[in-house]
């Protein structure tokens, strides 16, 4: 098995055995970020350069660390604040970039296709940190391994994801990477925060979380992406949490070893229950911080792999 | 003028829905004769005699709504390259839009353009008007006034007005004067912000996409106040199967209304968007293919009347920015004619029919006098060979901007020679 490619931009290009090649590198690096000594040279000599568009703080810090740790030099833009605002076009600001020669570019952008625009014009990696409502690879990926060390598989479990499916590029490279492993997916919320054609993807949709809830091996509560909203998909966030917000009642409908999941940062008491939150016994939402560094540590060293094989004229020459 | 006889041509009479070999005496810019193969009577040959080689000869084709660049954004296209590429395209009348910067929404800025379209054409060149100042949907044009100054039809374009009240004083008021309305059927609360047509694909690629129930809605209220005001409409494009039972319902009651749509909603869908493709990114956008077959069914039916380019010149720099930022709109006035020649190969139109929908039904909602085959019409013609196979190189086109979908597309059907007024004023290689 070749991992073989050159970027991550979204889960949809992604087969079986290349998410778990992944994962399975994921777990070294879970077992390495838990020792005293957490460095790795993969990247040693590299430069990673974190573009973020879009405000972030969880997931650029995910990265850095994941780079520093594998021995990149790793360097954090904040394109809000940069020549974006003077009026540079994201292609220029590429072409910038990749001038000075770096090997991994992290993306984040608010529109959604941005990333894939901008990989066309690098020629480094770009992994996809998010963008627009289109996907964030790293995330179902880093789900992906929190599934596999809770439940011991990543097939044939019943997932539920509930909340708003609409605005969440989570909630769509989830959808595609549980999909891909061959499990049950349950869709959760108001129609209004349901995109069309959902029922297409292979997936279960229900109004009734109670319903949707039912016997399932997974919880994953996804964000009210309040800043993605043009206003009107639902009438108040206390209606919101009365009816799909996760508390103990709602739990009870799941299986009695249900995980609760949650991509954070989490709006406590919108659509989760702070107290379910913090339940270690049920809720894996600190361990999917944790694997967040170890996927992004795995999915990088898979990607300069390929950037430092050898040229096919360097073989034959 | 002098006279030419163009002979051993196939000709496509729309008007009587027939193909017929023969030939054309053209005589003071005018059609002075048509001859059929196999009759007795001889060429009367004054003048010039082009040999056809059996190719196809139609009435030049009749474009409602082709933007140009001037004034305001010559970079994109101006009257010069426009020309140019409608003459390649056998366009021999462009109907010209009023969305310009600023707006073509004074007799002043109505002859600006006039003549700067006297002075770079050589194809026929008429303009649409502004049916509100600005196309802010508020205030209507002076109507009188640039009818006078020869405004054909009166369209805001993709500026959809949301004031009601408004449209229909500005529909009252161009019915007393028999003005013809164009607009744009979309909802604009419902577009607003919207990038594609929602569906699964929209979603797989998180873009905001608009229910092909926008363009209903859009319809509806315009024929509402149609029904109101009585005013001649003509709806841009209708691209929706959800839209048609409202048209077919709309012209079954007698009204004065008519539908067009634009070549890439009969030839393309959704999915060629693919990878965030923004030279497929027009306004409305792609549709999903039943709503592609369902507008080429209508179109076979007669419900929908015209076929137009919607020709929307953008530059490189305006596509080139993520799918939601970039620009709307495609090149189509060179591919028009081939792209529309995939429903005659695919079985969907016969050829007399498709030349009613480009040239006839066009000129005859305008009132012209083009868009046929017959002794005493203007010689406005298009030679074609609709055999003929290419793979359409963009760089190749007349346009100044280059965005068209096609690009390294393969094409059946080529333009050979295009006559305005009986002079050849384009030509693709020296005919024998």
């Amino acid at each position: 098995m070749v991992f073989d490619k050159k970027h991550l931009l979204g889960i949809e290009p992604l087969s079986q055995d290349d998410i778990l090649s992944i994962l399975d590198l994921a777990d070294q690096y879970v077992t390495l970020n838990r020792r005293a000594n957490k460095h790795a040279d993969a990247l040693a000599g590299m430069t990673q350069i974190n573009m973020f568009f879009e405000n972030s703080t969880r997931t650029q810090a995910s990265f850095e660390l994941a780079g520093k740790r594998l021995g990149a030099d790793v360097m954090n833009m904040s394109m809000q604040t940069s020549s974006i605002k003077k009026g540079e076009t994201l292609i220029d600001t590429a072409l910038t970039i990749n001038a000075m020669q770096p090997d991994l570019l992290v993306v984040r952008h608010p529109s959604s296709g941005a990333v894939n625009l901008l990989a066309e014009k690098v020629n480094c990696s770009v992994i996809n940190a998010g963008d627009g409502s289109h996907e964030h690879p790293t995330q179902a990926l880093l789900d992906a391994l929190t599934i596999r060390r809770a439940k011991g598989r990543l097939h044939r479990l019943s997932i539920a994801i509930c909340g708003d499916i609409a605005h969440s590029r989570v909630a769509r490279s989830n959808i595609m990477l549980l999909g891909k492993m061959e499990n049950r997916i349950r869709l959760i919320g108001p129609k209004t925060l349901m995109p069309a054609g959902i029922r297409d993807f292979g997936v279960e949709v229900f109004g009734d979380m109670r319903q949707g809830l039912k016997d399932v091996d997974v919880v994953m509560m996804l964000r009210l992406q309040k800043e993605r909203m043009d206003g009107g998909f639902i009438p108040s966030e206390r209606e919101f949490y009365h009816r799909y917000g996760l508390d103990l009642e709602k739990l009870g409908h799941a299986s009695p070893d249900a995980i609760v999941m949650h991509p954070g940062p989490m709006n406590r008491g919108v659509e989760i229950d702070g107290t379910l939150a913090d339940d270690i016994n049920r809720s894996v939402i600190q361990e999917q911080v944790e694997m967040g560094v170890a996927v992004r540590m795995a999915v990088m060293d898979l990607l300069v792999r390929g950037l430092r094989a050898p040229t096919r004229a360097e073989v034959t020459a | 003028m002098s006279n030419i006889t163009l002979v051993n041509a196939r000709l496509i009479d729309p008007e009587q829905g027939q193909v017929i070999n023969g030939s054309v005496v053209v005589a003071a810019g005018k059609i002075a004769e048509i001859l059929l193969d196999g009759t007795t009577s001889k060429p009367a040959a004054k003048g010039k005699i082009v040999d056809c080689g059996g190719m196809y000869l139609a009435p030049g084709i009749v474009d409602i709504g082709v933007k140009i660049g001037e004034p305001g954004e010559r970079h994109k296209e101006s009257f010069r390259t426009a020309g140019r590429a409608a003459a390649a395209g056998g366009v021999t009348t462009m109907v010209i839009r009023a969305d310009t910067i600023p707006v073509v929404d004074t007799p002043e800025i109505l002859a600006f353009v006039l003549n700067r379209a006297r002075e770079e054409c050589a194809v026929r060149v008429h303009a649409m008007a502004a049916l509100t100042k600005g196309r802010h949907g508020a205030e209507m044009t002076e109507i009188g006034f640039l009818l006078d100054a020869g405004a054909v039809a009166f369209s805001d374009g993709d500026a959809v007005s949301t004031n009601p009240k408004a449209l229909a004083r500005a529909f009252s008021y161009a019915c007393d004067l028999g003005a013809l309305v164009i607009s744009h059927p979309q909802d604009p609360g419902l577009s607003a912000g919207t990038a594609v047509t929602s569906g699964k694909f929209a979603t797989k690629l998180g873009l905001p996409g608009v229910s092909p129930m926008a363009e209903r809605m859009g319809l509806e209220r315009d024929l509402a106040l149609v029904e109101m005001t009585g005013v001649r409409y003509h709806a841009d494009q209708i691209t929706t199967a959800a839209s048609l039972p409202a048209l077919a319902r709309a012209k079954a009651a007698g009204l004065d209304v008519t539908a067009g749509v634009s070549i890439h909603h009969l030839t393309l869908n959704e999915f060629d968007v693919a990878d965030y493709r923004t030279f497929f990114k027009v306004k409305p956008p792609l549709r999903s293919e039943d709503d592609r077959q369902a507008s080429v069914a209508a179109l076979s039916d007669g419900l929908i009347d015209i076929i137009s380019s919607m020709h929307t010149p953008q530059d490189e720099e305006s596509k080139r920015l993520p799918y939601v930022e970039a620009a709307s709109g495609a090149v189509a006035l060179e591919t028009l004619l081939p792209t529309a020649l995939r429903l005659v190969h695919a079985g969907q139109i016969e050829l007399p029919q498709l030349f009613r929908a480009l040239s006839l039904n066009p000129a005859r909602r305008l009132g012209l006098p083009g868009g046929r085959l017959a002794v005493g019409a203007p010689a406005d013609l298009v030679l074609f060979d609709a055999g003929a196979p290419f793979v359409l190189d963009r760089s190749q086109l007349q346009s100044k901007s280059k965005n068209t979908p096609f690009d390294g597309q393969r094409m059946e059907g080529r333009v050979l020679a295009t006559f305005v007024a009986g002079k050849e004023i384009y030509q693709r290689k020296k005919l024998p």
